[in-house]
C-alpha cells in the first residue's frame, strides 16, 4: 500500500506543484476575461455532447463484438482502438478526407441531390470527439462485457432468458457500472481538448478552454490567467469526478473460470442488427485512417533519413513511457483495489484533467536551474506522457484489479501468497489484458504527442515535430507521408502491447 | 522519479565539447533541414570557430520566462508585430548595424531588432480551382459567400495576428463590419499556418491567408505555376522576421560576429529559396529570378510596433465578436 500511496502523491505534487510554479512565476492568478467565460462555457457543452454521444453510440458496438464471433474479430477489436491512439492532427487530415468538403460524404452527397453536411464549426468539434472517443468507450464497454463471467451467460441460457432478461439481469448492472466511468473518461479528455477544437471549431465560437490556455502563454504571455484556466479545469473535472462517484455502482458477479466460452449470441433480427452496427462503426472509424493512408503511403520509401531517426527517437521514447504508465498503473490499481482510500484513485485520474501545456510550462519552470531545455526536452515529454497516460489505463485495470481483489483476495492471503510470487503467479496473469492495454494507449499516446515536445524543442525532434516542419517548409505531400509513417508506428506500438496482453484471447 | 529518468536522460546527446558555442533560439521551422537553418550553420562555422547550436521553440514565451539567467546568446525569428513585449523585457542589446540602406518596403530604424527577411501577407488561391480571384480587398468582402477562405487565430498564429492589423489599417474604424463580410466566407480558423495551408492544397479552401511570396516555393520546387497571390491595391501588411541578441550573453563577440553576418550578401542569399521570403538587404537583381517574377504590390501596409501594441487587444475584441458568432 506504501508503494500506492507514494506514486499517488508523486502526482497530485507532479499536478498541482506546475500549477503553484506556474502561478507562482506570475506572481498570482489572473482575472478571467469574458471570453474565457464563454470558452468555459463551450467546453462544458461540448465535452458532455461528445461523451454523451461517445457512450451511447459506443453500447451496441460493444454489445455485438462481445455477443459474435467471426473472422478477423480480434483483429478488427485492435483496429477499432486505432482513432483513440491517433495523432490528431493525422486523424484531423483522415476526418476531412472523409467529411470535408471535397469528401467522400459530400461528394456522395451531391452526388444523390442531397445538401452538404460541414465539418467545420461546433458539429465538427463533436464529430472528431466523436471519432477519437467511440473506440475508448467501446474498449471500456466490452471489457466490462468480458468481465461478466462466461458462465453467467451460460446460467442464463440455461434458464432459458431472452435477450431483454440478459439485459436486465447482467448487462444493464454491467453497463450501470462501467457507463459512468466511461462517460466520465470521455468527458474529461474533451474537456482538455485543444487541437481538435483548433482545427475544426471554425474560430472564436468553437474555443476551449486548454486553447484559451495555450492563447495566454502564446498571444498575452499571461501565466496568471493560464494559471487560473488550469486551475478552472482541475476544477470542472474534479467536480465531474466527484459527480461519477456518486452514481458508480459496483457491480458483484462473483468468480468465473474463464476456460469456458460464453453461448452464442442470440439470432434472428438481432444478428443483422448486430452486423450493420459492427459495419458502420468500422466505417466511420476506419475509413479516415484508410484516406490518409492512400495518400500518403507512395512517398513513404521517400522519406528524408531525418525523419527516420525522429521515427526512432519517438519509437524509444514511447516505449519508456508505456513502461513508466504500466508500473504506476499496477502500483495505483492494486492500491486502489485493497481500498487505498478514494484520494488515490483521484491522484491517478488527476492528469486527465491536467493541462500539459501548464503541466510542461511548471516544470520547465521547476526544473530550469537544475538542467537546461534540451536535456529536459526528451525526459519531460516522456513523463508528461507516461503521467498524461495514466487515468486510461486505471480506468481499464482498477475494475479488474477490484475484481481480482474480491475473487482471489482470500484464497491468496489463506495461501499466503504475496510478494513477487502473488504478482507473478495472480497478478499479472489476471490482470495481463488491462495492462497490455494501459501500455499499449500510453505508447501509442506518445508516439503521437506533440504539445510537450514544443515548449522545450532542443535539437532533437520527435516525428509529430518532423510532421509540422515539413508543413511549415510546404512540404505537404512529405508531410502525408510522415502521417502514415507516425500513424503505423503508433498503432504498431499500440498493437504489440495490446497484443502482449491479450495472448490468452 | 529518477529510476524513471534515467532510462530517457540517455536519450540525451551529450554537449559538445567545443567551449565556443553559440546558442541561438529560432522558431522551430528554421532549424530542421528543409529552413535555412542548416545553411546558416554552415556558413557561419566555416569562420567563426565556434559551434552554432540551434535551440528551437517558442522564442519569446520562453526568453520572457528565463529572463537573464537565459542560456541563449541570439534570437532568430521573432516577429514584427511582438517586438514591443521583447523590447520592454530588456533582455536585448543593440545590434550596431547600418540599416540605412536596406532592400525592404519600409524604414528601418530599430537598433534592438534586425530584419534578416520579410514578406507580405496576401490571399493565395490556385488558378485552376479559382477563376475569378478577388481584385481587391473590396472585391473579397463582396465576394459570394461560397468563396471560402481560411485564416489562422491571432491569438496562436504571427500570420493571423498580422491579418488583423491588416484589416485595421485597410478598413479602420469600420473594420468590424469588414469582418462580418469576411466571416461567412471564413471555412474555418487554424491555429497555425502550416494547418491552414495544409486545407488550401488539399482543396478544402479556395484562398487561404498567407504571403506574396508562397507561389514562389510551387514555381520552384514543383514546378507549379497555378499558385497565385492575390494582389489587392488597398495594400499588404509587412511582415519580417528579426534577429536580436541576448544583453546578458556569455559570447558577446560570437553574438555581434553573427549580427554582423546577417546582412552580408553570403548570408542573405540563403534566405529566399529555403525561408521562402525576400531578404532584407540584397539588390533585387541577385534574387533568385523566381522571386524576382513574383507580382508585387504597389503598397505595403505597416505599423510601428507602438501602434501594433495598442491596436492588439481592441482589433482582437473587434474580430472575436465577429467570429463568436
Amino acid at each position: 500500500m506504501g508503494a500506492g500511496h507514494a506514486v499517488a502523491a508523486l502526482l497530485t505534487a507532479l499536478i498541482l506543484g506546475t500549477l503553484g510554479a506556474v502561478a507562482w512565476a506570475a506572481g498570482g492568478l489572473s482575472v478571467l476575461t469574458e471570453w474565457d467565460w464563454r470558452a468555459l462555457r463551450f467546453t462544458l457543452w461540448q465535452a458532455a455532447l461528445s461523451a454523451t454521444l461517445s457512450a451511447a453510440l459506443a453500447v451496441p458496438v460493444a454489445r455485438a463484438l462481445a455477443r459474435r464471433r467471426f473472422r478477423g474479430r480480434g483483429l478488427l477489436v485492435t483496429l477499432l482502438g486505432a482513432p483513440f491512439i491517433l495523432p490528431v492532427i493525422v486523424a484531423i487530415m483522415g476526418l476531412i478526407a472523409i467529411f470535408g468538403r471535397n469528401g467522400l460524404v459530400n461528394d456522395s452527397l451531391r452526388g444523390i441531390g442531397l445538401p452538404e453536411m460541414s465539418i467545420y464549426g461546433w458539429q465538427g468539434v463533436i464529430l472528431a470527439h466523436v471519432f477519437f472517443n467511440l473506440p475508448l468507450s467501446v474498449r471500456l464497454i466490452l471489457q466490462g462485457w468480458q468481465a461478466v463471467p462466461a458462465e453467467r451467460f451460460r446460467l442464463a441460457a440455461s434458464l432459458d432468458f431472452g435477450p431483454r432478461d440478459i439485459a436486465r439481469h447482467l448487462e444493464r448492472p454491467m453497463l450501470r457500472n462501467v457507463l459512468p466511468g466511461v462517460w466520465l473518461a470521455v468527458f474529461l479528455v474533451c474537456l482538455t481538448s485543444f487541437t481538435v477544437a483548433l482545427a475544426l471549431g471554425g474560430g472564436p465560437g468553437a474555443t476551449t478552454v486548454e486553447l484559451a490556455i495555450y492563447q495566454a502563454f502564446r498571444f498575452d504571455f499571461d501565466l496568471g490567467r493560464a494559471a487560473t484556466l488550469g486551475l478552472v479545469q482541475i476544477a470542472l473535472s474534479v467536480g465531474a469526478l466527484l459527480l461519477a462517484r456518486r452514481i458508480a455502482v459496483p457491480a458483484g458477479f462473483g468468480t468465473g473460470m474463464d476456460a469456458t466460452g460464453a453461448p452464442p449470441g442470440p439470432g434472428g433480427w438481432r444478428r443483422g442488427a448486430d452486423a450493420l452496427v459492427i459495419a458502420l462503426a468500422a466505417g466511420f472509424l476506419l475509413a479516415p485512417l484508410l484516406s490518409v493512408t492512400a495518400s500518403g503511403l507512395p512517398r513513404v520509401g521517400a522519406l528524408p533519413a531525418d525523419v527516420w531517426s525522429a521515427a526512432l527517437r519517438s519509437i524509444v521514447m514511447a516505449v519508456t513511457s508505456a513502461a513508466l504508465t504500466i508500473t504506476a498503473c499496477l502500483v495505483l490499481a492494486l492500491a486502489v483495489a485493497r481500498g487505498a482510500g478514494r484520494w488515490v484513485e483521484a491522484a491517478g485520474m488527476l492528469p486527465l484533467v491536467a493541462s500539459p501545456l501548464v503541466l510542461g510550462t511548471g516544470l520547465f519552470i521547476l526544473l530550469r536551474d537544475l538542467a537546461t531545455p534540451q536535456q529536459m526536452a526528451l525526459p519531460v515529454t516522456v513523463a508528461i506522457n507516461a503521467a498524461m497516460a495514466l487515468p486510461f489505463g486505471l480506468r481499464a485495470l482498477i475494475p479488474a484489479a477490484q475484481a481480482l481483489q474480491a475473487d482471489y483476495g482470500q484464497l491468496a492471503a489463506s495461501l499466503d501468497l504475496k510478494g513477487l510470487a502473488r504478482l507473478r503467479l495472480l497478478v499479472l496473469p489476471r490482470l495481463a489484458r488491462p495492462l497490455g492495454f494501459a501500455g499499449g494507449l500510453a505508447a501509442a499516446l506518445a508516439m503521437g504527442d506533440l504539445g510537450v515536445i514544443t515548449l522545450f524543442a532542443g535539437d532533437q525532434p520527435t516525428l509529430p515535430l518532423k510532421l509540422y516542419q515539413l508543413m511549415n517548409s510546404y512540404r505537404m505531400e512529405d508531410a502525408a507521408a510522415a502521417s502514415v509513417l507516425l500513424m503505423a508506428l503508433s498503432f504498431a506500438l499500440f498493437w504489440l502491447f495490446d497484443r502482449g496482453g491479450r495472448m490468452d484471447a | 522519479m529518477k529510476t524513471f529518468l534515467i532510462p530517457a536522460l540517455l536519450l540525451a546527446s551529450p554537449a559538445l565539447a567545443q567551449d565556443r558555442v553559440l546558442t541561438i533560439y529560432a522558431s522551430d521551422y528554421i532549424a530542421s533541414e528543409w529552413g535555412p537553418g542548416p545553411k546558416i550553420e554552415e556558413g557561419f562555422e566555416a569562420f567563426c570557430d565556434c559551434d552554432l547550436q540551434f535551440v528551437t521553440g517558442d522564442i519569446l514565451p520562453r526568453i520572457l520566462m528565463e529572463g537573464e539567467g537565459t542560456p541563449a546568446d541570439v534570437v532568430f525569428g521573432l516577429n514584427t508585430d511582438v517586438t514591443a513585449r521583447a523590447r520592454a523585457s530588456g533582455l536585448f542589446a543593440p545590434h550596431r548595424q547600418d540599416t540605412t540602406d536596406m532592400s525592404l518596403p519600409v524604414e528601418w530604424t530599430d537598433d534592438i531588432f534586425l530584419p534578416y527577411n520579410w514578406g507580405e501577407t496576401a490571399f493565395v488561391y490556385d488558378e485552376t480551382r479559382l477563376d475569378n480571384p478577388p481584385a481587391s480587398f473590396a472585391d473579397l468582402l463582396e465576394a459570394p459567400d461560397d468563396l471560402k477562405i481560411v485564416i489562422q487565430d491571432p491569438r496562436s498564429s504571427i500570420s493571423g495576428l498580422a491579418l488583423l492589423l491588416w484589416v485595421k489599417q485597410v478598413y479602420g474604424d469600420d473594420a468590424p463590419e469588414a469582418w462580418a463580410k469576411l466571416a461567412p466566407k471564413v471555412l474555418t480558423v487554424t491555429r497555425g499556418w502550416s494547418e491552414s495551408y495544409g486545407l488550401f492544397t488539399e482543396g478544402e479552401a479556395d484562398m487561404v491567408l498567407s504571403y506574396t511570396t508562397s507561389p514562389a516555393y510551387h514555381i520552384a520546387a514543383e514546378d507549379d505555376p497555378t499558385k497565385k497571390a492575390a494582389i489587392f491595391p488597398e495594400g499588404h501588411y509587412f511582415m519580417a522576421e528579426l534577429a536580436a541578441q541576448v544583453a546578458s550573453t556569455d559570447q558577446p563577440e560570437l553574438a555581434q560576429q553573427f549580427m554582423d553576418w546577417i546582412l552580408t550578401p553570403e548570408f542573405q542569399q540563403t534566405i529566399p529559396l529555403a525561408n521562402w521570403s525576400l531578404p532584407a538587404r540584397l539588390p533585387v537583381e541577385d534574387w533568385p529570378e523566381v522571386m524576382r517574377n513574383l507580382p508585387r504590390p504597389d503598397k505595403t501596409l505597416f505599423y510601428s510596433e507602438d501602434e501594433a501594441e495598442a491596436l492588439r487587444q481592441p482589433a482582437l475584441d473587434e474580430w472575436l465578436r465577429a467570429f463568436a458568432g
